[in-house]
């Protein structure tokens, strides 16, 4: 996360002029569980990657495919939506 | 040409509003709310003005559209007076901290309770520390005059804050009087266009208003908010210095009426600066020195300039129309000393300063209450002894 700017440097009224750049912030560093998916069991309905707020479920060809790390916070939604219980929380 | 022609304070306000022809006013259309909006609205009705205006719930959903419209592009404008104000308080500091350069008239009321609908100051006064620049007006002239050149002090490059113009409740704002209002050329081409830097319509480039700060950035934030509003009095004095060349009047940070060779000197601002400097002739007559300093600008202070304008009193008396309840006496009483004591006296000397309240709720006050206070300073520059520190003028014991 780029840090450490000064009052001098930052745009006026704390404006984000650059589009996008929720990605500079790192959320996976709140993590205290993560997400395990257990590929038996996921029918890949997607509901994981609908309600994850840090867009955090990896998609690929239509298939739900893990965790973008990097962002995810460890809240537990995905796990706590899953219909078939796929996902488990697990100390990271 | 300029014509002289016989309004209220409100409806002065409110013509000034239509010839800068706001892109947006968002306002509360019913109590506290004052003719202002109620006179602009006609003008809305009557398409004298392309403005677009939008009558919220709230005064609090006011100020969040005019936030909205300000950071979408738009030259915006509200008003509000007392309760209002108060309601509008969450958003009010946001529209500064976000730089916005909304122009918003406030009819100075006073705050409940007990319920009161008259003038005082402590609605404004109420929003002194919300980063918006304040400017206060002693009459129906300067009430136009200031709304005029705020929209240009919003605007300024340099700045980019949000600006309140106040007027005292029904003694200027319900009150007739004449005044000289410019052609609407004249203002239009002294506002200009307003062209606003970022825009959250510009697709193109797409901006965020209003993230999260928290411990890594918010007092970075603040830092850059104190540092801006200092440099609104340059920005003041140099729209002042434009606006005399369309209208002959000239404006400052402050005035002051027979300071010069002044001994005691009130510090005063809005409509009660008239009855002192009235008093002052009087008392001058009578071979007493006295003078008056009224204040324009009370945000940002122009603390270095006033001090230094007082500098050479025997004893000053400082209005306050609003109370701190339990501060140093008034709010510009407590500017007022802080920026004495900071000033570099050559000899190391002290100015005693004594602290009125006066005017509450629209209290009347007098010639009689004003010349009391002269004659107190009158005292106290010779004695040098200070009985009462801060008194109420005008209340029963």
């Amino acid at each position: 996360m780029p840090q450490e700017k000064g009052w001098k440097s930052l745009s006026r009224g704390g404006v984000i002029l650059e589009p996008g750049n929720a990605r500079d912030y790192e959320t996976g560093s709140w993590r205290t569980f993560k997400p395990v998916v257990d590929r038996e069991k996921c029918i890949n309905c997607m509901f994981c990657w609908i309600f994850c707020p840090e867009s955090a479920v990896i998609v690929k060809d239509d298939k739900m495919e893990g965790f973008n790390l990097k962002y995810c916070k460890g809240c537990g939604i995905c796990a706590k939506e899953c219909p078939k219980k796929a996902i488990e929380m697990a100390k990271d | 040409m300029p014509k002289i022609i016989a309004r209220t304070g409100d409806d002065a306000v409110a013509e000034a509003m239509r010839q800068i022809n706001p892109d947006v006013v968002a306002a509360y259309p019913i109590t506290p709310q004052t003719e202002i909006v109620q006179f602009f609205s006609d003008f809305v009705a009557n398409g004298k003005v392309k403005t677009e205006l939008l009558c919220p719930e709230s005064e609090h959903s006011a100020m969040s559209a005019c936030i909205g419209a300000s950071a979408a592009g738009g030259r915006v404008m509200t008003a509000t007076s007392s309760q209002g104000l108060a309601y509008m308080w969450e958003l009010v500091y946001i529209a500064a901290s976000y730089r916005l350069p909304i122009v918003m008239p406030v009819v100075n009321r006073a705050l409940s309770g007990p319920i009161n609908i008259h003038c005082d100051h402590s609605d404004s006064m109420g929003a002194r520390d919300s980063g918006w620049v304040q400017i206060f007006s002693e009459n129906i002239q300067e009430a136009y005059d200031n709304t005029i050149q705020a929209v240009r002090i919003a605007e300024h490059a340099n700045l980019l804050l949000p600006v309140i113009v106040t007027l005292d409740g029904f003694i200027i704002s319900h009150a007739m009087e004449q005044f000289e209002i410019l052609d609407d050329d004249t203002v239009q081409k002294f506002v200009g266009e307003y062209k606003p830097e970022y825009s959250l319509l510009d697709a193109k480039h797409p901006i965020t208003y209003g993230p999260l700060q928290l411990f890594d950035y918010y007092m970075e934030q603040k830092k850059q908010q104190h540092e801006v509003i200092k440099s609104a009095s340059s920005v003041v004095l140099q729209i002042a210095s434009e606006f005399e060349k369309i209208s002959k009047r000239k404006y400052e940070l402050f005035e002051e009426y027979r300071m010069d060779d002044a001994d005691i000197g009130i510090v005063v601002l809005g409509s009660a600066s008239g009855t002192a400097k009235t008093v002052a002739d009087k008392l001058r007559e009578q071979g007493l020195r006295a003078g008056v300093l009224k204040i324009r600008l009370f945000r940002p202070f122009p603390a270095a300039e006033l001090a230094n304008s007082l500098s050479h009193l025997k004893a000053l008396a400082v209005l306050d129309r609003s109370d701190t309840f339990g501060g140093l006496g008034g709010p510009v009483f407590e500017e007022v000393c802080a920026s004495l004591y900071n000033y570099q006296f050559p000899d190391g000397h002290k100015i005693p300063a004594v602290n009125y309240i006066y005017g509450l709720g629209g209290r009347d006050v007098t010639l009689d209450h004003i010349e009391k206070v002269y004659r107190d300073l009158e005292g106290i520059s010779r004695t040098g002894k200070i009985n009462n520190l801060i008194q109420y003028l005008g209340v029963r014991e």
